[in-house]
């Protein structure tokens, strides 16, 4: 489990228009990386370019390399699935499948991977749902859908849909910014249990939360409206939000933009 | 919204700033009535025509001297009049079950296409085709059919006589040209293909990213994706559509009339030429019928009413009780 994560001269383009440019950086395993930066600075395509989700979306492309444990996302002959079934995502809104029951909801992955027996199943079911700090407010209602859940509910029942499967790494894109603070609350303590096992890459608008729950912090900014998103520093959570090495994160951290 | 802060205002004249003019009511108050007035007038045509067709069908069965729901005849002019449905309703209920059987599928395989596979280039185009079928007038289906694809049945009769004549629904019994009720269905799935395809097409299209994206992270193939976000989503707009369809085989008239030899008898072998539909015996006899007579064809133009009032009525119910499951609550 948990790979480290090694990006070098990442860009990606939607169409003709390059969203972010050249970006590198190293992602520690059993860690929490959060990305933050203003709206529209390329941190959530380039937290889709760590899972190929960023080509699904039409005339989205990619340059550069992803290195999984030496192993090259973008090499040839990879095929996107699987990558995307080491590399788990959680979206910015909860997003269960609606027709689904919780527990067919947590099992959808496991069953795409491969066939179960069906007490096997039960087992990783309740373990992904313990995992997800979800199991106690569920267990007596398995059958019931999804969609039937608060959204905080949700969003966990959508985490533990992801670790179902495993995977090497988490990624999380903006998981609280549709949740009440209580929700976020559950979310965050749920991060800090989860990157004992996984690595985690977070995107947050919300920098206390960065500070709260990640070990290292990526400041992303763009020099204009229509220019690339770059990486500005890469650093100990504590130095970015205390002593960053770049004015741009100092002013960005402390409110004077963005 | 119609606070009256001075904020809300900027350049307001200080004459008005204590009460702002209201406008719009009068507008309000017509188009509440324009469309209570439609709504009435739906319920109002909905009613006559069933009290129509109910008052000259009593009129026609009280004087009907076989069971109308069990006789194999159609002869309101006797002496005795003698007609019953049977026939029609066998013959209207099976080619629309085949017509379904396969129209329903392609068509969802041609809506999934146009919505997740084809590229955007040929999907729009053929999107339009699709379209194109549903304007050709059904009297040109009935002709192409009675013309085209009655000899080209012949040859498919044959060989599914022979590989799956063992399944008695596809023995053929009787020589004669494939004017059977299993052309009229294969005619009628032609017919309905557009409707449930561009219907189904549009609920599929409509699947929020979100969903299709909750498949794709967890490493669903383009095919897993369909299954797991697609089709439980458009689920109930499948229904929906086939029941448009369906809604249009079972009153099909013009085609099913030209292609049909009609008799009035009662076979499982689908492939024999004879059977008759509700509309395709109407518009055959209510040329030459008399007054008597008309009223016995309205009589099974009544079955036929409420034949497909059930049908929508069943599909109201499979989609309401799957509702808690239907992804509009996402």
């Amino acid at each position: 489990m948990a790979k480290r994560i090694d990006i070098g001269g990442l860009t990606a383009y939607y169409g003709s228009h390059k969203a972010i440019e050249d970006i590198s950086m190293t992602v520690e395993p059993r860690s929490v990386t959060a990305f933050i930066g203003p709206s529209g600075c390329g941190k959530s395509t380039f937290l889709r370019t760590l899972n190929r989700m960023h080509e699904v979306t039409p005339g989205g492309r990619v340059e550069g390399k992803v290195l999984l444990d030496d192993e090259n996302l973008y090499g040839s002959g990879v095929d996107p699935v699987t990558v995307r079934r080491t590399v788990g995502m959680v979206f910015q809104r909860p997003n269960p499948f609606p027709t689904m029951s919780i527990f067919d909801n947590v099992a959808a992955g496991l069953r795409l991977n491969g066939s179960y027996r069906k007490n096997q199943l039960s087992e990783i079911v309740e373990k992904s749902l313990r995992g997800a700090n979800l199991w106690n407010e569920v267990k007596d209602r398995l059958n019931k859908p999804g969609s039937g859940l608060s959204g905080g509910q949700q969003q966990r029942l959508c985490i533990a849909r992801a670790i179902a499967v495993e995977p090497e790494v988490l990624l999380m894109d903006e998981p609280c910014s549709a949740l009440d603070p209580i929700s976020t609350l559950a979310i965050e303590d749920l991060i800090g249990e989860l990157k004992e096992r996984f690595t985690i890459v977070i995107v947050t608008h919300n920098m206390q939360q960065a500070a709260r729950v990640s070990d290292r912090t990526a400041f992303f900014n763009l020099s204009a409206v229509g220019k690339p998103g770059r990486l500005i520093e890469i650093d100990e959570t504590e130095r970015i939000f205390s002593n960053p090495s770049v004015q741009a994160t100092e002013d960005y951290i402390s409110g004077r933009f963005g | 919204m119609a606070s009256t802060t001075p904020l809300d205002i900027p350049p307001a004249p200080p004459a008005t700033r204590g009460r702002p003019k209201s406008t719009g009511r009068a507008g309000d108050k017509i188009f509440l009535g324009l469309s209570r007035g439609s709504g009435i007038l739906l319920l109002v045509i909905m009613a006559s025509i069933a009290v129509f067709l109910s008052y000259r069908s009593v009129i026609a069965i009280s004087q009907d001297e076989g069971n109308f729901l069990t006789t194999f005849d159609w002869n309101p002019a006797g002496d005795p009049p003698v007609f019953g449905i049977a026939v029609l309703l066998f013959g209207t209920v099976v080619s629309s079950i085949i017509a379904m059987v396969i129209a329903v599928p392609v068509a969802v395989g041609i809506a999934l296409f146009i919505s997740h596979y084809a590229p955007r280039k040929l999907a729009a185009p053929l999107a339009y085709v699709v379209d194109l079928l549903a304007a050709v007038p059904s009297i040109v289906y009935g002709i192409w059919g009675a013309l085209v694809l009655v000899p080209y049945m012949e040859g498919l009769n044959l060989w599914l006589d022979q590989f799956f004549g063992w399944t008695y629904l596809f023995e053929k019994t009787e020589v004669g040209v494939a004017r059977s009720l299993f052309t009229v269905g294969v005619l009628l799935a032609i017919m309905i293909l557009p409707i449930v395809t561009s219907v189904s097409r549009e609920v599929f299209l409509q699947v929020p990213k979100m969903n299709e994206e909750a498949a794709l992270a967890l490493g669903a193939t383009r095919w897993e994706v369909i299954r797991l976000s697609v089709l439980p989503f458009g689920r109930s707009g499948i229904i929906s559509a086939s029941m448009l369809g369906l809604g249009r085989a079972l009153g099909e008239t013009m085609a099913v009339a030209t292609v049909l030899s009609p008799s009035f008898l009662i076979s499982l072998h689908v492939l024999n030429p004879g059977g008759g539909t509700f509309a395709q015996n109407i518009a055959a006899k209510f040329g030459e019928a008399d007054e008597f007579g008309r009223d016995a064809l309205i009589a099974s133009g009544l079955v036929l009413f409420v034949l497909t009032l059930l049908v929508n009525g069943a599909a109201r119910l499979i989609i309401a009780r799957r509702k808690e499951y239907s992804g509009a609550n996402a």
